[in-house]
């Protein structure tokens, strides 16, 4: 069992959870992920490592509350256990030799981005940072980004916080004004990723994508993570949890990876439905 | 006195109600039925038996305890070799090993040893369980890295001999292949847990979530005071054919497939971890995992399961026994055939359409067979002009596994075969001082049985390696 040992809701929906888990928080490096278990009934889902301190032996994990999974976990007080937590998994994000890069977050996918920049500012990086969400109320570790990146650009869909449109669009100004990136590192919705790829393209800049797909045991087991690569003229099959979760954004093929996770998209849109009912009474479900 | 030349039956659910339940389909000898198929066994001098199996359990002495109505006798006997006896009962191949060389086999069916075996041990669980001694500690620590066969038999083995034993699973559940690859329906993981239990009444500790090569590595076991580490980590890397089409929605690895079903419960409606259900189901391999997938696909409420494999039956690698309750079951054959593209539904004018992306069915070509290859099988060659549409809803790839590199990767100096496999020498001691390996992590995909051989043969090594080093 895992201690929650401190609970924050960032947002409506997006929690800020410490874990103890003393073993994970002394080996996991920024981009690793860990998969765990609310209950023991539970299925198991990958969640990226936001941030650790090993001296507490602690790991922080941040979510939304997308399904029955995470409404379930988001539930849980401080205090109280999950029961399996398991990792670090996956291949740790390659930040060596680094100097100039522009770390790109959408949504809860800030919270993986953030370790990265915060690691690169500590090498000694200059760091760009470009963050973008829905809306101003799904706003989050805005004041955490803006003390590792050397510039910060916040963006919403709406307009109602910061810049009005979506990260590409300061992106491609940035490329086209001449600025340049050692790498373009973006992590977020599949479809974001997918544009941040295509808006770097023509401009030759090295652009890693983290990915996140449906996955079981996340050791290489399952194959349930697998994706395809197109390099060159090969077409290849990778693993998300052992050959990632990072990829080359130029390789990976972002239609297929939508598509495979909408697979169960029915099963877990009813899940979740059973499942707020339960935590929640019968009030209507928030979609 | 005349030799009983039939051997009794083991009672089984009925197909038609099987396939509509995840309960096990062999339902065990009753206490008459076992005494009848022990007094069928000659007691022959030379002992065949016992040299075909991989453990070498003393075989007729555990029957002669039977003939002599002490059914806990003959448990002992067999416990001496075998920590798992209720697991091998039902899931060794005993046809092709101790039944193999059965005397009475020679002109009539041989004894039904495999049915015995799991008699006595099921006879031994139903009873009050009396916590076994504790061997005396010697005080010498050994790390098992997984626990699947090889590591709970290694293990088990270490602390009979007094030594205290930790065994890391990367799972949340132990067990290993035990509990995510083979169905409740052939072997019920409440008999797996019953045989852990065991082991951890030894004294052994099991801690699951951790993954050997990630949240530790096998240098960190050494310097946390390991004298020496085990490695049993199986082959958990599932192949794909490499043809197109394999990444559609409703194609399946037998491993994600099972794993879903046995280790995360989709079979139950209440389960959290989802699995597809129903309709036309493909399962492409013809091993004993792709009899499993096929016979779970049924009991998942499949409207038809069709096993496509490139040879013949007579190649077809699977026990006869489970191809026997796979075609009474439902399963059809399509053999000599070979898928070569997974097809897709796609609906040009909506994209959003939620079919679009999952999978309608497989173009296959037909096969023959040509020349034998290097192992002698003969091979199969395409017939042109054959091809021809399965139609399929899910396609469930058990075209076998490798092991998982990531303790390769993360170990230094641990030499591997260019399959992946870890070298070992006859004792399953690695290229590493200290670091033993067995089962399938060495040998690729292979039984329960031979990889419990590997987990012992390691364990009185080990034994050896650490008796001479202190």
């Amino acid at each position: 069992m895992y201690q929650i040992i401190q609970k924050t809701e960032l947002n409506s929906n997006t929690t800020r959870m410490v874990v103890s888990a003393p073993r994970i928080a002394a080996k996991a490096r920024p981009g690793q992920f860990i998969i765990l278990r609310v209950d023991d009934e539970g299925e198991r889902i990958p969640l990226t490592i936001a941030g650790t301190d090993p001296e507490r032996g602690t790991v922080t994990i941040i979510f939304q509350k997308v399904g029955s999974t995470t409404e379930k976990l988001g539930s849980l007080q401080e205090g109280e256990s999950i029961r399996d937590f398991a990792g670090p998994l996956g291949e740790p994000t390659k930040l060596d030799g680094l100097k100039r890069v522009c770390i790109i977050g959408g949504g809860v996918g800030c919270a993986i981005a953030l370790p990265l920049a915060k690691a690169l500012h500590d090498a000694g990086a200059e760091v760009t940072g470009i963050i973008g969400f829905r809306t101003k109320d799904l706003l989050i570790l805005e004041e955490e980004f803006s003390e590792c990146c050397q510039e910060l650009i916040v963006m919403t869909d709406d307009g109602s916080y910061g810049e009005k449109g979506n990260v590409t669009a300061p992106l491609k100004q940035m490329l086209e004004e001449g600025k340049t990136f050692d790498s373009v590192i973006a992590i977020g919705p599949l479809v974001m990723m997918k544009f941040v790829a295509l808006t770097c393209k023509p401009f030759g800049v090295p652009c890693t994508v983290s990915m996140n797909p449906i996955m079981i045991d996340g050791t290489g087991m399952c194959g349930g993570c697998r994706l395809t690569l197109h390099r060159g003229e090969e077409t290849l099959t990778k693993f998300a949890c052992v050959d990632g979760p990072d990829f080359n954004a130029y390789e990976v093929d972002f239609d297929e990876a939508m598509s495979r996770n909408r697979m169960y998209m029915e099963f877990e849109r009813k899940a979740r439905e059973d499942t707020c009912r339960l935590l929640r009474g019968n009030q209507e479900v928030e979609r | 006195m005349k030799p009983d030349p039939k051997r009794r039956e083991m009672p089984v659910q009925p197909p038609k109600e099987r396939i509509r339940n995840f309960n096990e389909v062999a339902l065990g000898f009753t206490a008459e039925l076992a005494v009848e198929e022990a007094n069928r066994c000659l007691n022959c001098k030379t002992r065949p038996c016992v040299e075909g199996c991989p453990v070498n359990v003393d075989i007729p002495a555990f029957i002669q305890k039977l003939k002599d109505g002490d059914p806990e006798g003959a448990y002992r006997i067999i416990s001496v070799n075998n920590s798992l006896p209720a697991v091998c009962g039902r899931v060794c191949p005993q046809e092709s090993q101790c039944e193999s060389r059965c005397t009475l086999g020679i002109r009539f069916e041989p004894v039904g040893i495999g049915r015995l075996e799991r008699y006595v041990a099921d006879t031994h669980n139903a009873a009050a369980a009396k916590a076994e001694a504790r061997p005396e500690a010697n005080g010498h620590r050994v790390a098992v890295v997984g626990s699947g066969p090889s590591g709970l038999t290694c293990a088990g083995d270490l602390a009979k001999k007094g030594y205290q034993v930790s065994i890391f699973e990367a799972l949340h559940t132990p067990g290993g292949v035990l509990v995510y690859g083979i169905p409740e329906f052939r072997l019920p993981k409440s008999i797996v847990a019953k045989e852990i239990s065991g082991l951890t009444e030894l004294g052994v500790t099991i801690e699951t979530n951790v993954i050997i090569g990630r949240t530790l590595t096998v240098d960190e076991l050494f310097e946390q005071g390991f004298e020496a580490v085990f490695i049993g980590s199986g082959a958990g890397l599932p192949g794909f054919m490499g043809i197109p089409g394999e990444s559609l929605k409703g194609v399946y690895s037998a491993n994600e497939y099972l794993t879903r079903t046995n280790l995360m419960k989709a079979f139950r409606e209440d389960a959290d971890t989802p699995v597809m259900k129903g309709g036309k189901v493909a399962v492409v391999g013809g091993g004993n995992v792709a009899m499993d997938a096929a016979r779970t696909a049924l009991r998942l409420g499949a409207d038809s399961v069709t096993v496509v494999y490139r040879r013949s039956m007579e190649e077809l690698p699977a026990r006869k026994e489970e191809v026997e309750h796979a075609q009474e079951e439902g399963v059809e054959f399509h053999l000599l055939c070979a898928p070569v593209e997974i097809l897709g539904y796609w609906n040009e004018e909506d994209r959003q359409d939620p079919k679009n992306g999952f999978v309608t069915g497989m173009r296959c070509i037909e096969m023959e067979l040509g020349e034998p290859d290097e192992r002698g099988r003969r091979r199969p060659v395409p017939v042109e002009g054959s091809g021809f549409t399965l139609e399929a809803d899910t396609v469930i790839m058990a075209l076998g596994t490798s092991p998982n590199p990531l303790i390769k990767n993360t170990t230094r100096g641990l030499e591997v075969n260019r399959h992946g496999g870890i070298v070992v020498n006859e004792d399953g001691l690695t290229s590493r001082e200290g670091v033993y390996a067995g089962g399938d992590a060495v040998t690729g995909a292979a039984t329960v049985i031979s990889a419990m051989g590997a987990g012992k043969k390691a364990a009185r090594a080990i034994d050896e390696f650490l008796k001479n080093k202190n």
